[in-house]
């Protein structure tokens, strides 16, 4: 295919999306649903790349992502609560003096600095997240494969209870949470319903824009060899920092988001659960496959909340209820389907490739070819 | 706090401690052979208490116990042989994440077979026995879990250093691809040492639950962490050092609990692993490893 009509293609594929996101702002009342699933993708689908870049692109196995993403959602919350709500939401043990005054006087700016808040606390919550990446990073990161990845796991475990404990609750709420939180706020005068796909977009581009600089080259060879790595000249910790920090500045964005999303966060939506559903993307999706991560988070949220709702509920053939199908049943044949992905196609939805419209036109073609070429199994291949 | 109070706080650390110990200790053999953090191990224990919800049910304890330590055994095995074997070969991050996925697959199981409202734990009134030694009182558990861990324990070693499966144990975890080529059959041997964690899990779980009395689908999760640490701690793939580490875990834990840390009880945990990490990898009874290139 050549190069001219691939961009046409992804052209008309984004002015696609573009179309259905106003087709799906008309009639937002009856597509609550599929709006609701389509956002809570696009947010997960950056902390699924953002954990991509870590575990797919360095090598680094981080099972972190729910502290980070709790840091993010908690500043976030706290910095967006409107002064007004603020002793509702903390009824029980009143609000730290300092949050309440920031808060203050953060109302009292002029309005088009009040329009950037949203962005300013998503990016605070980053930058945060970021720091304390950092300062974790310096010890944690010399930890070999799966020594790092009990030690982020219990990392993100003692965020988890610092943010429930009741030394916190006139900053996190302790155990009752923080509620109140505001919605999506309106980005580029576009309609609320575009915003998370925009900061998606943008954040997953710049992952992107990371992975193929030199950056992106280091912290590739440190994958395939740390040792050999090092020799070219590659400065082992100054990388692993580096992809440690910014992945978990974007998990942060991600949890940010899903705080606005969610309208109401507790320390128990970030629990060991959530990192384990955040990894089930990116081995679905392909572990070192950003097309993967993104095509996966959709894909998996798509069956999880809506496709296989069904399997939790009491199924009837002819009269006879079967009794295999209730509450709970979903989840167990999704964790099925991770075990078969994960014994029998190691390489997921995309492998370590990334989607192109060669592969795309290969994969369709491959049904009526004669005999498959090599290589262009397991979805779309490389150009 | 009075010399009591400490007393009775560390009696029921020591008796926590000797759960956590038994279910370490499957986390540092398997380590030793697989170089795998079997994350399924705690969910393999949550298990168990389910086992002896059913078996209790329906027969009196001294059937049920080693009935269940037989089913325990079963799964830890089907586990090992669907999900862990195939990827012998694989690089060490696929093999992890099936522990993962199989750790999800049993939480999920559990939920969907038993709901995620908490099962009552049965009692055996024989371990709930109130004992008194002069101000202090506690329930024969309290003190028979030491007391069982510590036998446990010297049995196991002595499996270890001086029978010949224990010898291809140890050859197993020193080098897969040389103790093949002895005649050992490597196999059976990863199959044995996951029976042995996987039956010290089912006593574990029992001597756990017994004191808490509940079970969820979800009370594998921590308590199976914090035993890894506990297996750091000591030195992964040293027994007694998954022993010392599961009581110093256990009683730190009680401790902070009593303090009214009650919240950063977990988080110690975690912390203690970290500074642990940072000045002494190898744990406290570890070998020193050195990286080849």
């Amino acid at each position: 295919m050549k190069k001219s009509t691939k961009r046409i293609c992804s052209l008309v594929l984004i002015a696609l999306a573009v179309v259905l996101l106003f087709i799906l702002d008309g009639h937002k009342n009856e597509q609550g649903m599929l709006i609701s699933i389509l956002q809570k993708s696009a947010i997960l689908a950056i902390v699924a790349v953002a954990m991509n870049l870590l575990n797919g692109f360095t090598g680094l196995f981080s099972l972190g992502q729910a502290g980070f993403m709790s840091i993010g959602a908690y500043v976030t919350a706290i910095l967006m609560i409107p002064v007004a709500s603020l002793d509702g939401v903390y009824y029980m043990n009143g609000v730290a003096p300092g949050i309440r005054s920031l808060k203050e006087a953060m109302e009292a700016g002029p309005a088009w600095l009040q329009a950037t808040y949203p962005f300013l606390a998503l990016i605070a919550g980053g930058l945060i997240a970021a720091a304390f990446a950092a300062l974790i990073g310096i010890p944690v990161l010399r930890l070999k494969s799966d020594y790092l990845a009990i030690a982020t796991l219990g990392f993100s475990e003692i965020i988890r209870a610092i943010f429930s404990s009741p030394q916190m609750d006139t900053i996190t709420n302790g155990s009752y949470g923080l509620n109140k939180v505001p919605a999506f706020p309106k980005l580029f005068g576009l309609p609320v319903l575009f915003t998370p796909f925009i900061i998606a977009a943008v954040c997953i581009a710049l992952m992107v824009l990371l992975i193929s600089s030199t950056y992106g080259r280091a912290f590739k060879a440190i994958r395939e060899d740390e040792i050999a790595a090092e020799a070219m000249g590659v400065n082992l910790f100054k990388h692993k920092q580096l992809s440690f920090v910014i992945s978990s500045f974007f998990t942060a964005i991600s949890g940010g988001l899903l705080a606005m999303f969610m309208r109401s966060i507790e320390a128990k939506t970030f629990s060991i659960t959530l990192t384990y559903d955040i990894l089930l993307i990116v081995v679905i999706g392909g572990i070192g496959s950003v097309t993967g991560s993104v095509l996966s988070a959709f894909l998996v949220t798509a069956s999880k909340e809506w496709w296989l709702r069904f399997f939790d509920q009491p199924l009837v053939i002819g009269g006879w209820e079967i009794s295999l199908f209730r509450t709970g049943f979903r989840m167990v044949v999704f964790s099925v389907l991770l075990m078969v992905v994960v014994l029998f196609y190691r390489r997921g939805l995309m492998g370590d490739k990334e989607f192109s419209w060669d592969g795309l036109v290969r994969l369709l073609k491959k049904p009526f070819a004669r005999r498959a070429p090599a290589g262009a199994k397991g979805g779309a291949g490389h150009e | 706090m009075s010399l009591t109070t400490i007393l009775q706080h560390c009696l029921t650390g020591i008796s926590l401690g000797g759960a956590y110990a038994l279910i370490a200790i499957g986390y540092t053999m398997v380590y030793g052979i697989l170089r795998l953090i079997n994350f399924a191990h705690g969910d393999i224990f949550m298990m168990a208490g389910y086992f002896m919800i059913f078996a209790m049910a329906s027969m009196p304890w001294p059937l049920a116990i080693p009935l269940i330590i037989l089913g325990t055994v079963v799964l830890g095995v089907v586990i090992e042989r669907a999900a862990y074997k195939p990827l012998r070969t694989a690089p060490r991050m696929s093999i992890m994440i099936s522990a993962i996925g199989v750790s999800y697959l049993l939480q999920n199981l559990a939920t969907y077979l038993f709901t995620a409202i908490p099962k009552g734990y049965p009692e055996i009134p024989f371990l709930k026995r109130i004992f008194k030694i002069g101000d202090l009182s506690a329930s024969l558990v309290t003190f028979i879990t030491p007391v069982l861990t510590i036998v446990l324990v010297l049995l196991l070693m002595t499996l270890i250093n001086h029978t010949k499966v224990g010898m291809a144990m140890r050859a197993v975890s020193k080098d897969f691809e040389t103790s093949r080529l002895m005649g050992i059959k490597i196999n059976t041997i990863i199959s044995i040492t996951f029976v042995i964690g996987s039956a010290l899990a089912a006593v574990g779980s029992i001597l756990y639950f017994t004191d808490r009395m509940s079970v969820t689908p979800f009370s594998g999760t921590l308590p199976g962490l914090k035993c890894f640490v506990a297996a750091v701690f000591g030195g992964i793939g040293s027994i007694p050092g998954a022993v010392v580490g599961g009581f110093v875990i256990g009683i730190c834990e009680t401790l902070l609990v009593a303090m009214g840390y009650s919240t950063f009880s977990d988080a110690f945990t975690f912390l203690l692993l970290i500074v642990m990490l940072l000045f002494r990898p190898t744990g406290l009874f570890g070998e020193k490893s050195t990286d080849k290139v």
